[in-house]
């Protein structure tokens, strides 16, 4: 596109020299014009961005922060890609690959005469390497966990260099997804994991302040007119915890991008600079209110037998006015939520369900069925206890303490009294997953796997992660003991529509039960300057430089830097 | 009586009396959710704008200056008290209890305050209600602000320990607590004047920080914390100017008060 540009402006009418030095100036032109694209191609100037946190690690195979992940990300070469736009896996140093039918196998044909960033040829060795690094134990890669199946030792096949089968001891579900996380290493480079097949390499780092990516010279994609990637020469990355500080630096044009910004800060840009913001519509993220529903937890009798009672679960969400969450905390840059899966999940969500409207009436009278009733405005169960408890959820996250005001409202309209209560993030997991002392919660879930086995550790009932009764040694109710099948059915097919039917019914146990009172999907918010070219903010991480190896800045950007 | 402290009087009392008329100023409350006109900017029925979840800015910030002037004295008294009975008794007994308490308020003056504050909170029970989990951060702001107060009264009550009066009041017989009631802890009045106007701004300011934590007065009641947490957001103070009232009226309240006191002391003096 540049070269483009480059070649109309030297051919255009004013730049004609004098008819008799014709010949004389037209083959240094040429020359010029016939350099340009590549020259262009490779100027494309340095973006931008900030990193809320210090990278944990440059070990691809140990990351495990968000930090980490956008740097693994923009440097670390893999054989297979997931579209953050299409959500379809693409082959990128994998030219294809085939799945065995029982799941355990997965076999790739490699691309020929790539290098890695120091000239170390790339061949199946290095798949094999970082296979047996990623497995080992003793490394404690929680990218490796994803591939722990079962007992046993995963195990390579190299019928060449350009080809290579990784068998695994037990079936994975949604093997191919996985390698979108697993960067690959050098097995021969003196510079280890330094050596990366990514668009970037990492050429500084300074502690606290800031992270520099330089252009790979050997990265092997080409654009469609035939010119190497990436067009950027670099990207800086500042390390910058402060949101505030980092919206004042993109005003001021020192920052390119902010990859996930605040609704509220997205409105006041837009006010002012709307060319500048962009809302992909709803995330995969999902806010979610619950009750504690353990048998041990020291809350009164009566209190529990509410909180496990589906109909009063169910009534508190039909009293609850997710527009008004998502007009009035996300400024409209929410929808409301329906379940586990988020619409913007294509494939997995089920299109069935809705989001539970506010109905105050409906909520009354499934109370009622339950022997709740209304007395001056107060409710009260079936024995006269007045029906109260408490929200708690982490101090600082305005928006959830918000929405937990605005539950208060809603809910005082049926005569519930609620107690907001905030407390710091470690006392408030000491509570909900240790001692179990509390009534209701707000959090919320950061989603960034797509298929539902990533979401095993919440829903089976003996998982850590299923919030409103951990760690159950058999399902205490015959719907949880539903979903543990289902979610092992989904896990252990490979057909991907019979997976789907079994992930739907989930999504409707878990529409009628309510164990997770869904409240909103946030939209996926960002900002980009204008003088990105290419950006095309998506749903998924990373939202804005996804697509980074074709992002290029302006020229009179470059020129001011 | 000076100029300055008698405008830093008038303004304390101005500043006290709106907010105890917040009733009649301000009808709708300060909890009503007007969900269709959140963040507005001020008109005649919100004569501040609305904060973020559509509730009057203005009612909201006479409520909270009622709550945090009333209760930040009423910690303040709580906090004297203590130091009087820590401080004063260990002052006046001198030897080995000065010794002891001496030690134990230097160990509590070392403890980081506002951690302290933090875990405190997380001890408590949730299911409190607003007015209630109000009254509860004041006292815990009274019962933890007690020890740099303690160590200036034991330094005045150890002075008074060997004045000639209680000398003279101890060779006629007098001793123990009858003693130290009638007096040693009337001449220490000047001091505890002084340590309770002092506390006052103290703990106005600690509840604000807790509240800009997220941790002080539980939703919906407003308090000058929870008002000064919606600047989080706010990038240019020329935007929305109404919304820098409640640091304002912070800011002028403290200072008042530090006006006040510096004029006490002056007479204490």
């Amino acid at each position: 596109m540049n070269g483009r540009r480059v070649f109309s402006k030297l051919f255009s009418p004013k730049s004609v020299p004098a008819k008799g030095h014709l010949q004389a100036f037209l083959l240094p032109l040429l020359c010029l014009a016939l350099l340009a694209p590549a020259a262009s191609a490779q100027s494309g100037g340095e973006l931008r961005f900030c990193l809320r946190t210090e990278p944990k690690t440059f070990d691809p195979l140990l990351v495990d922060d968000d930090a980490s992940l956008s740097i693994r990300y923009l440097t670390g070469g893999v054989l297979i890609r997931a579209n953050r736009k299409t959500q379809q896996l693409e082959p990128e140093l994998a030219e294809s690959w085939k799945l065995s039918k029982d799941g355990k196998q997965i076999t790739f044909k490699l691309r020929h005469g790539i290098l890695f960033s120091d000239g170390t040829p790339f061949s199946s060795d290095d798949v094999a390497y970082t296979m047996q690094r990623l497995m080992d134990p003793n490394l404690h890669s929680s990218t490796g966990d994803a591939f722990r199946s079962g007992a046993g030792k995963v195990t390579t096949v190299k019928p060449g260099p350009d080809q290579i089968t990784i068998i695994f001891p037990a079936p994975i579900v949604g093997l191919d997804a996985l390698f979108d996380q697993v960067a690959l290493v050098s097995a021969h480079s003196p510079k280890k994991e330094q050596a990366v097949l990514g668009p970037f390499l990492v050429a500084e780092y300074k502690a606290g302040s800031s992270v520099l990516l330089k252009r790979n010279p050997n990265y092997w994609k080409k654009d469609a007119q035939g010119h190497r990637l990436p067009y950027l020469d670099s990207i800086r990355l500042d390390i910058q915890p402060n949101g505030d500080v980092e919206i004042l630096r993109f005003k001021r044009g020192e920052l390119d991008l902010i990859n996930a910004i605040d609704s509220n800060y997205f409105d006041k840009l837009a006010a002012t600079s709307p060319q500048l913001v962009h809302d992909a519509g709803a995330s995969l993220d999902s806010e979610f209110m619950w009750f504690n529903q353990v048998a041990s937890a020291p809350i009164p009798p009566y209190k529990r037998a509410w909180f496990r009672s589906a109909n009063f679960r169910r009534a508190v969400s039909q009293a609850i006015n997710r527009n008004d969450l998502s007009r009035v905390v996300y400024n409209g840059h929410a929808q409301p939520a329906v379940g586990p899966v988020s619409p913007a999940n294509k494939f997995w969500f089920n299109s069935r369900l809705h989001a539970e409207a506010h109905n105050p009436q409906a909520a009354l009278q499934r109370l009622q069925a339950d022997g709740f009733r209304l007395q001056n405005g107060i409710l009260k169960d079936k024995d006269g206890n007045t029906v109260e408890f408490a929200i708690v959820t982490n101090a600082g996250n305005q928006q959830r303490e918000r929405m937990a005001v605005l539950i208060q409202q809603d809910l005082g309209e049926i005569g519930i009294k609620v107690n907001v209560v905030t407390l710091d993030f470690p006392s408030l997991l000491e509570r909900i997953s240790q001692k179990f002392d509390y009534e209701a919660a707000i959090l919320g879930f950061r989603n960034v796997d797509l298929d539902p086995s990533g979401q095993m550790n919440i829903w089976l009932s003996s998982a850590e992660n299923h919030a409103w009764n951990p760690q159950q040694k058999s399902p205490e109710t015959a719907w949880e003991a539903e979903i543990d099948n289902l979610m092992r059915a989904q896990a252990s097919a490979f057909d991907a529509q019979e997976r789907k039917r079994s992930f739907d019914r989930v999504q409707e146990i878990v529409y009628e039960q309510a164990p997770f009172i869904y409240l909103v999907n946030q939209n996926a918010l960002s900002a980009v300057s204008t003088s990105v070219e290419g950006a095309s903010p998506v749903i998924l991480s990373p939202q804005t430089f996804w697509n980074a190896e074709r992002l290029t800045l302006k020229a009179n950007t470059r020129a001011g830097r | 009586m000076s100029l300055a402290r008698t405008l830093a009087c008038v303004i304390l009392i101005a500043v006290c009396g709106v907010s105890l008329a917040a009733d009649w100023l301000a009808p709708s409350g300060y909890a009503k959710q007007f969900r269709e006109v959140p963040s507005s900017p001020p008109s005649r029925q919100h004569l501040l704008g609305t904060d973020e979840i559509g509730r009057d800015r203005f009612a909201r910030v006479l409520y909270g200056t009622r709550i945090s002037l009333i209760l930040a004295p009423a910690a303040a008294l709580v906090s004297t008290l203590l130091a009087a009975l820590v401080g004063g008794l260990a002052g006046y007994l001198g030897g080995v209890w000065l010794r002891i308490a001496t030690t134990f308020t230097d160990l509590f003056l070392s403890l980081p305050w506002l951690f302290l504050l933090i875990a405190v909170r997380a001890l408590l029970p949730l299911n409190v209600s607003p007015l209630c989990s109000v009254l509860i951060t004041f006292f815990i702001l009274g019962v933890l602000g007690w020890a740099a107060s303690a160590r200036v009264l034991s330094a005045s009550a150890g002075s008074l320990r060997n004045s000639d009066y209680v000398l003279q009041a101890r060779a006629s017989g007098l001793h123990g607590p009858r003693l130290f009631f009638v007096h040693v802890l009337p001449n220490l009045k000047p001091v505890l004047y002084a340590q309770f106007w002092i506390s006052i701004p103290v703990f106005i300011l600690s509840e604000a920080n807790l509240g800009i934590l997220g941790l002080g007065v539980a939703e919906p009641l407003p308090s000058w914390g929870s008002l000064l947490r919606e600047l989080e957001g706010l990038i240019s103070f020329r935007e929305e100017p109404w919304r820098l009232v409640p640091l304002v009226l912070l800011i002028v309240v403290v200072t008042s008060f530090q006006v006040v006191l510096s004029n006490n002391e002056e007479v204490t003096a």
